[in-house]
Formats: structure tokens, sequence, C-alpha cells
């Protein structure tokens, strides 16, 4: 009886007692990948459903709200430059010589055809802030042991009423992402690849966002370079640097 | 009367020439007539198909839709005001929900708008009564263009996301229950429609709309607080104007073949004057006045103008009433060119136009035939009677 009541009540006593809560995983992670400044070369591959095209960029960001985008090559895109600071997003074409603002329907257009819109671009939902997060279970994802993690909106007014995030256990870093239509309907998935040690975070170099609606493969983002907390001149994040 | 007699005289015993003339003049009557009677054909069936499908007898807007800003959307809903409730149970209008949406047909994305509309009403010409069916899915209907651009049938099923007015992703199956075929690209190109009540519920608004359309045989034109009305005129004033643009310039042909008439009736008069100046001198001699002499010239040349409407009636009269009746055929990919076009436009013919073609054409024409045999009143008629060259 004794033994019994052990392996009911106890056992698992112990097991969820080491188990973190949402909120403290959410919290790691932050405290893993957030930086002041960032600095980034990267490639963007997009896996169209005829062809592949590959374009290459270099960002610099500032927290969650500020950042600039130059596109590098092909050489169609090159001299592409795009400035999103909090909601609202600017364009600028070398061919047209003209600077756009991104607003309305053409924020949900896919960004050079990729599987993102520009709308997830301009996405800077706070998690911990907008969302309950509950540990529903644990799964193997690429061999490291994750914790699921599901995000339910508090309030209506966020963009994706559920998500679902694999974190892995020992890196606290996040491995696979899912968004849900209010519906339920899977709408995009994020994977993450190559997590490597930068200084004194892990971070990963290689993902995969998939538009689960939409056919093809999915756009991939390979990180080449990226430099942390390093001081960006606050001439980048105004219009005049998009000219 | 004599001068009139004379110039008939004078025209008919001019033979193949008069006839030549008289016959480019009628032809160009029954160009103009038929071509202006092809764009009024199409204006008339524009502003029908127009009223029919999209416009009804004027609308009431939201105050912030503006249907060119695709960022007013968002925040163009209201709740149905009391008067337009009693006018949409009446059958005397209808409400519209609009609202922006994505649609991902075989796995492509695509922008649309969505439009929610009740499956009862009868105000416009969409069949929104096929919405009133049982499904899994949301049954949705759309035109024959959207199918077109996004390869849909009928019985097919797709997905579709939209953000609710609290601004949060969803995402369901639509089925295609009816493709339509509708002459106005504004109700079908990048179009779908679904029940108003399964719209609200999806954008979270129920009882909301964005605008009204108000039964062609109904007048509302009351102030509501919060929304605008839109009188009919002002709905199809971008299709009158452009209806209009394009009579102008339908005009240059015709202007062309006007040209090529009168220049052919100009030649015969200075021909005519001048191989006919002994008679000039005669008739001077016989007492006429020179004005009378330049009254019978002019007359003689005016007269072609009006051989032209009898000549013009024998085989025009039967070719216009032949392809009011038939219309003729649009080709393929207009109704692609966003602006009403019928499949077959079948011409109007007013008497306006029929009267102010005939009046166009005798005036220039009387105007074209004085200017050469102004040139009389200054000839001497001895030396005329010579045959003088002057």
């Amino acid at each position: 009886m004794k033994r019994l009541f052990f392996i009911l009540f106890i056992i698992p006593s112990i097991i969820w007692a080491q188990q973190p809560t949402g909120k403290t995983i959410l919290e790691k992670i932050d405290k893993n990948m957030a930086a002041k400044s960032t600095i980034t070369t990267s490639k963007m591959i997009i896996r169209g459903a005829r062809q592949t095209r590959t374009i290459e960029v270099k960002s610099w960001g500032e927290g969650d709200e500020k950042s600039f985008t130059e596109y590098l090559a092909p050489a169609r895109e090159k001299g592409t430059k795009m400035l999103k600071l909090e909601d609202e997003l600017w364009i600028y074409s070398p061919s047209s010589d003209r600077i756009i603002k991104i607003s309305g329907h053409m924020l949900r257009q896919s960004l050079m055809g990729s599987d993102l819109s520009y709308e997830d671009m301009m996405d800077n939902t706070e998690l911990l802030e907008d969302y309950d997060a509950g540990v529903i279970g644990s799964e193997t994802v690429d061999g490291k042991n994750c914790w699921i993690l599901e995000l339910r909106a508090k309030t209506a007014e966020v963009n994706y009423q559920m998500r679902k995030i694999w974190v892995d256990k020992s890196r606290y870093i996040p491995l696979k992402e899912e968004l849900y239509a209010k519906s339920g309907k899977l709408l995009k998935r994020m994977e993450l690849f190559d997590v490597t040690k930068i200084g004194n975070r892990w971070y990963p170099k290689k993902m995969i966002f998939k538009d689960m609606l939409k056919k093809g493969a999915g756009t991939e983002f390979i990180i080449d370079e990226i430099e942390f907390d390093k001081k960006i001149d606050a001439y980048i994040f105004t219009k005049a640097s998009l000219k | 009367m004599l001068a009139l007699k004379l110039a008939y005289r004078n025209l008919v015993g001019a033979g193949l020439r008069t006839w030549l003339n008289v016959f480019v003049l009628s032809f160009t009557y029954i160009l103009i007539i038929w071509q202006f009677g092809m764009i009024d054909g199409w204006n008339y069936q524009a502003q029908v198909d127009m009223k029919n499908w999209e416009v009804g007898n004027g609308q009431y807007w939201h105050q912030n839709f503006d249907p060119y800003d695709f960022f007013s959307y968002e925040e163009s809903h209201a709740q149905i005001p009391e008067l337009l409730k009693k006018a949409t149970s009446e059958g005397k209008a209808t409400p519209i929900l609009i609202s922006q949406g994505t649609i991902y047909p075989d796995g492509r994305l695509q922008s649309m708008i969505l439009r929610g509309i009740s499956p009862e009403q009868k105000v416009i010409a969409i069949p929104s009564a096929e919405l009133n069916v049982k499904s899994e899915e949301i049954p949705v209907i759309i035109g024959q263009r959207m199918a077109n651009s996004c390869k849909l049938n009928q019985g097919d099923i797709t997905t579709i996301r939209w953000r609710d007015a609290n601004g949060t992703f969803d995402a369901k199956e639509v089925k295609i229950v009816k493709i339509f075929h509708c002459n106005v690209p504004s109700v079908d190109a990048g179009q779908m429609y679904l029940s108003l009540e399964n719209h609200q519920k999806m954008m979270q608004i129920p009882g909301q709309a964005t605008m009204f359309i108000i039964d062609k045989n109904s007048n509302i034109n009351s102030n509501i607080s919060g929304w605008e009305y839109k009188s009919h005129e002002f709905l199809m004033k971008e299709m009158t104007e452009m209806i209009k643009m394009k009579k102008v310039g339908g005009s240059v042909l015709y202007f062309i073949l006007l040209l090529l008439a009168m220049l052919a009736i100009f030649d015969t008069q200075v021909l005519s004057i001048f191989r006919r100046q002994k008679e000039i001198g005669t008739y001077i001699a016989m007492g006429m006045t020179r004005k009378q002499v330049v009254g019978l010239f002019t007359v003689e040349g005016a007269m072609h103008a009006i051989l032209a409407v009898i000549i013009g009636a024998i085989y025009g009269f039967p070719f216009l009433l032949w392809q009011m009746k038939i219309g003729i055929s649009m080709p393929a990919g207009t109704d692609n060119l966003g602006i009403p076009i019928a499949e077959k436009i079948f011409p109007v013919y007013g008497l306006g136009l029929i009267i102010s073609t005939v009046m166009l054409v005798l005036i220039i024409t009387t105007i074209v035939s004085y200017m050469p045999a102004h040139k009389i009143s200054k000839m001497n008629p001895t030396d005329a009677i010579k045959g003088k060259i002057q």
C-alpha cells in the first residue's frame, strides 16, 4: 500500500517540482536570446513551388522595435532597404528611387515571395506579456529533449491565440514553434537548427519558416555572421538612411 | 423652290460624281449613328448591370469606409441603425460587411475581399440564396473572374485566412457552392461572398455592417448619424465619365470620315463653279441676283446631305435594326478590362442621336458648299458668259 502511494503521489510530485513553469522557461529563453542590439549578415533561401531564390541581407536591430535591413544580393534586389520602427515599415527601392510605407493590406503581402509576410516582420509580441504559458509535455526534437510549451493568449487582441514552442531542456532555446489560428488550424511553423554557442549565449544559425497553408518547402534563414550588443549609430534607424 | 428644283436637276445630272459623294456621306451618317449607338448601348447595359449587381438605388457607407482605401476597412463597421434595420426587414435595403482576407487555392496565396451578404436579400442580383446550404465548411460564392484567377470550381474546398476585428488570425475551410457570372468586374474580381451572419461571427462583430445597398425600386436618403448616403449618380459617376471620354475618343474615326466626305463635296463644288461659269453668267444675265446664284450652288452642295439621308436610310435602317437585334459579341478577355462590359453589346439608337447626326452633317455640308460658291459673287457676268476663266 505504502509502495503504491509512493508511486502514485510522491514520484509525480518530485518530477513536477523539477519541471519549471512555462513562465520560467520563457524567461530563461529571453535571457539567453535577447540582446540590446544585433548586427547580422544572413541569407534567406526562398523555396517556392517552382523555383528557389537566395537573398543576402545585412540587418541592424535594437530590441524588437527597431530594425534596418539592406539587401546585398541578388543584383535585382541589391540596394533595397527596409526600416522598421515600432509599428511602421518603410521600404526603399533603388529601381524606383522611392520610399514606400508598407501598411494596411500591403502588410499581408509576402516578403520578397517568402513564407513571411511584412506583418510577420512587424510582430513585436511580448510572449510573457501577452500569453499564459504552460508546459504540456516533453518531446525529442532533432535529438534534443524538449519541453512543449503551450501559450494561450491572455486577451482577444493578440495576433495568434495559441502558440506551441518546443524548448531545449538543457540550453533553453526554442527548437520549434507553431502558430495557430483561433480555429485551431496550424498557420505557421518555425524550426531552428545549428544551435551554436556565441559568446555566453546559445543561438540558432539556421531557421526554416513555413506558411503551413502555402505550398513549398518554406523559407530558410541562414545566419552567416552575428554580433551582439554592439553600439549602432542612431542615424541607421532614421528614414534618411534609406536613400 | 426654283433653287431646289434646279439644284436637284443639276445634282442628278452630274451622275456618278454625285452618287459617289452621296454614298460616302450616307456611310458617314450610318457609321456615326452606329458607333454612338454602340457606346450608348454599352452605357445603357453597364448602367443596368451596375444598378442590378452593385449600386442599387444608392448606398449608405459607414463614415470611415473608402472602397479605394483598404486601410479603412478595419475601421469601417458599426451596428446596423434602426432605420436601415427596418428597411432591410422590408426588403428595401441589404447590409454588407466587408473585410480583407487571404485565400490559399491549391497552396497559393492570394489577397481578396470578403463580403458578408444576407442569403435572403433580393436587392442585388448576387445569387446569395445559394449560401443557404448546410456544410461543414463555410459556404461561399464567387464570380467567374475570381474562379478563373484562383482556378477554383464549384464544389471545391479551399482555405481562407483572415483577421477578426481584434486583429487575431483565424483560418477555416470554405466550400464554393456557386460560381456566378456577372458583367461588373468590381462585384466579382477578388471578391468572395459568404453569409452575413457567418462573416459577423468570423469577425467577432455580431449585428454590424460596412455598407447598405438600397433596392432599385426604393427611395431612402435620410441622414443617418455615422453613415453617409451615396446617391446612384455618385456611384455611377466614374462609369458615366468614362463613357463620355470613350465618345470623344470614338469621334476621331468619324471626324476623319466626315473630313473626307467634306473634301469630296468641296472639290465637287470648286469644280462645278469652274466648269459652269457660262451657266453662272447666264443665270445672272437672266436676272438672277448673285445671292440667288450663290444660294443655288449652296443648296446643290447641301442637297448631297439630304440625298445621303435617303440613301443611308435605304440600306442603313435595316443594317442598324439588324445590329440592334443581334448585338455585337465582345472579344474574349474584354470582361477582364476592369469595366462593366456585357458579352454582347446591343446598340441603342435614340431619336436625338439620329436627328443630331443628320443636322451635324447637313450643317457642315452646307458650310462646305457655301465656301466655294461664295466666289461666284465676285464674278463678272459678261466674262462669265464668255467662259473666261476668272
